[in-house]
């Protein structure tokens, strides 16, 4: 009953962004699109940490990291193609380029490397020591990009026009908000694969009790860097699509506040819920545009619905509809 | 030759020694009861075997190699399968989820595990924590036989449960021994039913081994003595 329950809210919020977007495209209002297609980025960077935060148990409070370099392999990518000048030349040519499909590897890949790194490190300790390692690799991070001037330091970087893709015009809001959505269905398809296969399912064991899965000849260690790797791959690419939207990265994209945004999507919408961070985005983009209209301290409003969510529904948005079925406590 | 040979093993808990020299050796298909009274080392010898619980001096040997260095989840994918004590069963993982969980190439599969113990087959999509005690259990030696053990480790398998569902799980592990070629090493207080699947026992005393032979062997004085029978 409650699968049933779920299966069919996912549906309702699967459908629920390109209605608003199609809608907005009939009502030509490419504002709501652009809002569309944010909350499908931020959904995306969601699904991201949900992998590490909600099928591992991992708390990482330093996903801007990953973020932000998929943000800054786009920018930095796309501004050499802008100014032509090659990123280097000895000993090998690397050109930039205004490739999306090219730009997403380069961020994915990048992302994982780092997350590699991280989480190689991190992984060894655990609880609020891993919270605080993960928040500090975030914050180096932030500041290296300040006090780097060759992308903009401090004032970030502009991209005058979005990337491309063979065969569309990305500049059409319509066009890049479908890039997103699709690339947002295929992440979600991938990680509900990921769930139920034995990976996630050790993973999710290991959440539990990582003595237990121990003996049946897991290694908790491994499995957990595995998905944090996984994760932050996901999240550079929603940070390489963020950048591309905003045609703008700049070294906020590193900070704790945006590790902690992206915390509040998928505790919004439902920790280990594959689509929780999609509901999370969504009704975080929705108080944004709503209250951010009534208040500049609109922030506020959101602290005291997330106080509300954790006090009395850990569930989040899905769980409070359909139920408590995933054990996160 | 044997496939598990523990040499004078000795481990503590920090200052506390819980194991003083313990001896025991098994071959491949052959069944074994640890035996002793409550606190003697029994629970803390299963434990030095999979690797939860470091030994702290002698030899430990499984299938010809020295696995005394390795860590738990390697010790299980060389062969070592444990059931250990209070079922810990991944409470919030369905059954299905529990066993696939823990697969490992082999013999045994879902398949062979649901027809081993069909009521498994039966809960399939249900959460493992609102499984009874019995299917807990079963659910327990079915996922350590998903990891195609060569030798099963039982710690404790019917403590806790009803008389009637004691029996299913006796029976389950007399059909193993009978069916699969396993080697089992039987942590249990149950003397009548050990005696009846076991080749031979080792009884620990104080964290020793103080009696080792062939089960039929096993008399009655030194029952009384070490068992309290």
């Amino acid at each position: 009953m409650i699968m049933a329950r779920e299966t069919l809210l996912n549906i309702i919020l699967f459908a629920l962004l390109p209605v608003t977007a199609l809608i907005a495209w009939g009502l030509d209002e490419p504002y709501i699109i652009t809002l569309a297609t944010k909350a499908a980025i931020l959904a995306l960077a969601g699904v991201g940490l949900n992998i590490a935060l909600g099928l591992g148990g991992l708390i990482s409070f330093g996903h801007a990291a990953f973020f932000g370099i998929g943000g800054y392999a786009m920018g930095i990518l796309a501004s050499h193609a802008q100014s032509y000048a090659p990123i280097m030349e000895v000993p090998f040519l690397i050109e930039g380029t205004k490739s999306m499909p090219v730009i997403w590897l380069v961020a994915t890949l990048t992302s994982a490397l780092a997350a590699l790194a991280i989480g190689a490190l991190s992984l060894r300790t655990s609880g609020v020591y891993f919270i605080m390692i993960t928040l500090a690799f975030g914050q180096m991070l932030y500041y290296f990009a300040i006090s780097w001037p060759a992308y903009g330091g401090e004032d970030g970087l502009s991209i005058y026009l979005r990337n491309d893709f063979p065969g569309l015009n990305t500049l059409v809001p319509l066009t890049f908000f479908s890039i997103c959505f699709a690339i947002l269905a295929v992440v979600l398809w991938g990680t509900s694969r990921v769930a139920r296969a034995p990976f996630g399912l050790a993973l999710s064991a290991s959440r539990q009790n990582a003595v237990r899965v121990e003996t049946v000849g897991i290694a908790p260690y491994r499995i957990r860097l595995v998905a944090f790797v996984i994760s932050g791959a996901v999240t550079g690419l929603a940070g390489a699509l963020f950048a591309d939207l905003n045609r703008f990265v700049s070294p906020t994209m590193f900070s704790w506040h945006t590790s902690g945004e992206i915390m509040i999507f998928v505790i919004l919408g439902g920790v280990g819920r594959l689509y929780g961070p999609v509901a999370g985005a969504a009704l975080f983009i929705l108080l944004e545009h709503i209250l951010g209209g009534l208040s500049d301290f609109w922030h506020i409003y959101l602290g005291i619905l997330l106080l509300l969510v954790v006090l009395f529904a850990r569930g989040g948005l899905i769980g409070t509809l359909v139920g408590r079925e995933v054990a996160h406590e | 030759m044997s496939l598990l040979r523990l040499n004078n093993i000795t481990a503590s808990y920090g200052p506390s020694q819980a194991l003083f020299g313990v001896d025991l050796t098994l071959k491949q298909g052959e069944v074994c009861a640890l035996m002793g009274r409550n606190g003697m080392g029994k629970t803390t010898t299963i434990k030095v075997i999979s690797r939860l619980v470091k030994h702290t001096g002698g030899t430990l040997e499984f299938g010809g190699q020295d696995i005394g260095g390795l860590p738990p989840h390697k010790a299980a994918r060389a062969g070592l399968g444990l059931v250990p004590e209070g079922r810990r069963c991944f409470g919030p993982l369905t059954v299905h989820e529990n066993l696939h969980a823990a697969a490992r190439p082999g013999e045994w599969d879902y398949a062979r595990v649901c027809a081993f113990f069909p009521r498994l087959g039966e809960r399939r999509d249900q959460v493992a924590s609102s499984l009874s005690g019995g299917e807990q259990q079963m659910l327990a030696i079915a996922r350590a036989l998903m990891t195609n053990p060569i030798l099963l480790l039982l710690d404790e398998a019917t403590e806790g449960l009803a008389p009637v569902v004691r029996q299913e799980i006796w029976a389950a592990v007399a059909r193993l021994k009978g069916e699969s070629g396993l080697a089992l090493l039987v942590v249990d207080k149950s003397l009548a039913e050990l005696q009846r699947i076991a080749d031979h026992a080792v009884i620990l005393e104080r964290g020793r081994s103080v009696w080792a032979g062939a089960m039929d062997e096993l008399s009655r004085d030194v029952a009384d003595k070490y068992l309290g029978v």
